[in-house]
């Protein structure tokens, strides 16, 4: 049983610091997530949806490993899961070209070397993945697009095939019909290498497209978790309820 | 390498501030370079038969008071502040990078205790401090390339703190520690470059403020020796002379002025790049 669960979260809790600290003050911890618990099988895509604020990212951050500062349990299957962040203006080093960006997950790579032209390589496979052309590779991120620049985040992620990757509203930035074309990409992805994702979104008609189960959040905790259909079917928690409506659905 | 060319060939064209920076700049290597290679005389031979002549063929910047001639001397002194102004800069940039991209990004307890240091020496005007250094380890153009470095330390540590902790946050740095990128190699082959052009213009503010400090600190006696030159220094010998040889006095301050004024203008440029 436990052999094909990715991914599970039991009771966790996750502190924020402080900001606004003063000179003598204690740190006060703000707490973001409470007792979120949760599992995920693999190859299947989970949605996390839920209004702003409500600890989605804060999740993602957590079963990544940014933020170190929690209680409660993480269980991977697989080590060094990727991301793919929110804005693709900002998560692109401006002062490196793209191909120098693809390849430096290669270059850091301990658990084997890669020489120059295995990492051209697969550079090249995975620009024919993400579907952009080879002549992108010479260029700095501000001279690509919004959802060029995404593509390249997506497959920076890839580089080392990862077995579970965390989109956290990865076309939210983006215009509706970019948005399309990588939520295809993505779905792509996850059909052919079997990939498990995250899908954070908070747009509940694009998780229904996507996922398979969905965990909907609110204030930091989980109001309701279970296979997408069932839960848009008949929605148990009343908030469920009130974003299905908003989004139109029900 | 191409792209480079021809973004400083369109630069040259259209940004006034980085053509004169670059004319000026230039200027002043030539009379530097040429310096090196040759000079009209020796910058320290003394000629009795003509002291404190005006400017003509034979003295293109006329003589000083013990018959030596001011364009020779110039161009040696102009070497000597160069070069004091540029390891002043040196200094100052890679320690004060180190400090503060260090400081910046763990932050912490060292963060504090080393700000702190860094706002006492901040307190201190750099000349003040400067003197102290030279007072410890005695007179010298070395020692007060060493104490103008030390002086300029905390003002680029400072700079740099700042940028690194405004990148630090950045979801590009956040991204490459998931990839497995360490700290070190964060620090100073995803960040770094990122700042390079807050650094650049630091960097020649540094250059302008280094050639005007060591003018000043020349001036008042510390640096390099007599017989040997540097601008501070000849501004001060030939201020008793301002009046019978107005071109004593004229020729090395105008090089100080061309010098600073080439390298602002230099980062005015930069900062305006297009």
């Amino acid at each position: 049983m436990s052999e094909d669960i990715c991914l599970r979260a039991s009771n966790l809790s996750v502190f924020y610091k402080n900001r606004k600290r003063k000179l003598f003050s204690k740190n006060k911890k703000i707490q973001a997530l409470f007792d979120v618990s949760f599992e995920m099988k693999d190859g299947e895509v989970l949605a996390i949806a839920g209004e702003s604020g409500s600890g989605k990212s804060t999740l993602a951050r957590t079963i990544v490993g940014i933020n170190k500062d929690y209680t409660g349990e993480i269980y991977q299957k697989y080590d060094r899961p990727q991301m793919v962040f929110q804005d693709p203006y900002s998560s692109l080093n401006p002062a490196k070209k793209i191909g120098w960006l693809l390849k430096e997950p290669l270059r850091v790579d301990r658990s084997c070397k890669w020489s120059e032209a295995e990492a051209q390589k697969r550079v090249e496979e995975i620009m024919e993945e993400i579907e952009l052309p080879l002549a992108i590779l010479d260029r700095y991120p501000s001279q690509l697009s919004g959802g060029q620049r995404q593509r390249v985040c997506i497959g920076i992620a890839l580089m080392r095939s990862p077995k579970l990757l965390i989109a956290d509203e990865p076309v939210s930035a983006l215009d509706v019909t970019i948005q399309a074309q990588i939520l295809e990409l993505i779905d792509n992805l996850h059909r052919k290498h079997g990939i498990s994702i995250i899908f954070i979104s908070h747009d509940l008609r694009v998780v229904y497209k996507v996922s398979d189960h969905v965990l909907i959040m609110k204030n930091g905790r989980v109001e309701e978790y279970g296979s997408t259909r069932q839960v848009y079917r008949e929605p148990q928690a009343e908030y469920t309820k009130q974003l299905l409506k908003a989004a139109g659905i029900k | 390498m191409n792209s480079y060319k021809k973004a400083i060939h369109k630069n040259f064209k259209e940004n006034t501030f980085f053509r004169w920076g670059c004319i000026i700049t230039v200027l002043i290597l030539l009379l530097v370079v040429v310096g090196l290679f040759w000079m009209p005389y020796e910058p320290t031979a003394m000629n009795a038969a003509e002291k404190l002549k005006g400017i003509s063929l034979r003295h293109p910047m006329g003589t000083d008071n013990m018959g030596r001639d001011v364009l020779s001397r110039v161009m040696y002194g102009s070497r000597i502040t160069l070069l004091i102004a540029a390891g002043t800069v040196a200094i100052g940039t890679v320690a004060g990078t180190i400090i503060g991209a260090l400081t910046g990004y763990f932050g912490g307890m060292l963060d504090e205790i080393i700000m702190r240091i860094i706002d006492a020496l901040f307190a201190f005007p750099s000349i003040l401090l400067a003197l102290v250094i030279v007072s410890i380890f005695g007179i010298g153009w070395i020692q007060l390339l060493l104490a103008l470095g030390i002086a300029f330390v905390p003002s680029f540590a400072r700079i740099v703190r700042g940028e690194v902790l405004r990148c630090r946050n950045m979801d590009y740095v956040e991204n490459a520690r998931l990839q497995g990128v360490s700290d070190f190699r964060m620090i100073f082959v995803h960040i770094l470059p990122n700042i390079r052009g807050v650094l650049m213009s630091s960097i020649l503010i540094g250059f302008n403020n280094a050639v005007l400090a060591e003018a000043g600190l020349s001036y008042l006696g510390i640096g390099s020796q007599p017989p040997y030159a540097s601008l501070g220094k000849m501004l001060s010998d030939a201020q008793q002379y301002m009046f019978g040889n107005p071109s004593y006095v004229l020729c090395p301050g105008i090089v100080i002025v061309l010098m600073v004024l080439g390298f602002s203008f230099l980062g005015e440029g930069i900062s305006r790049w297009k």
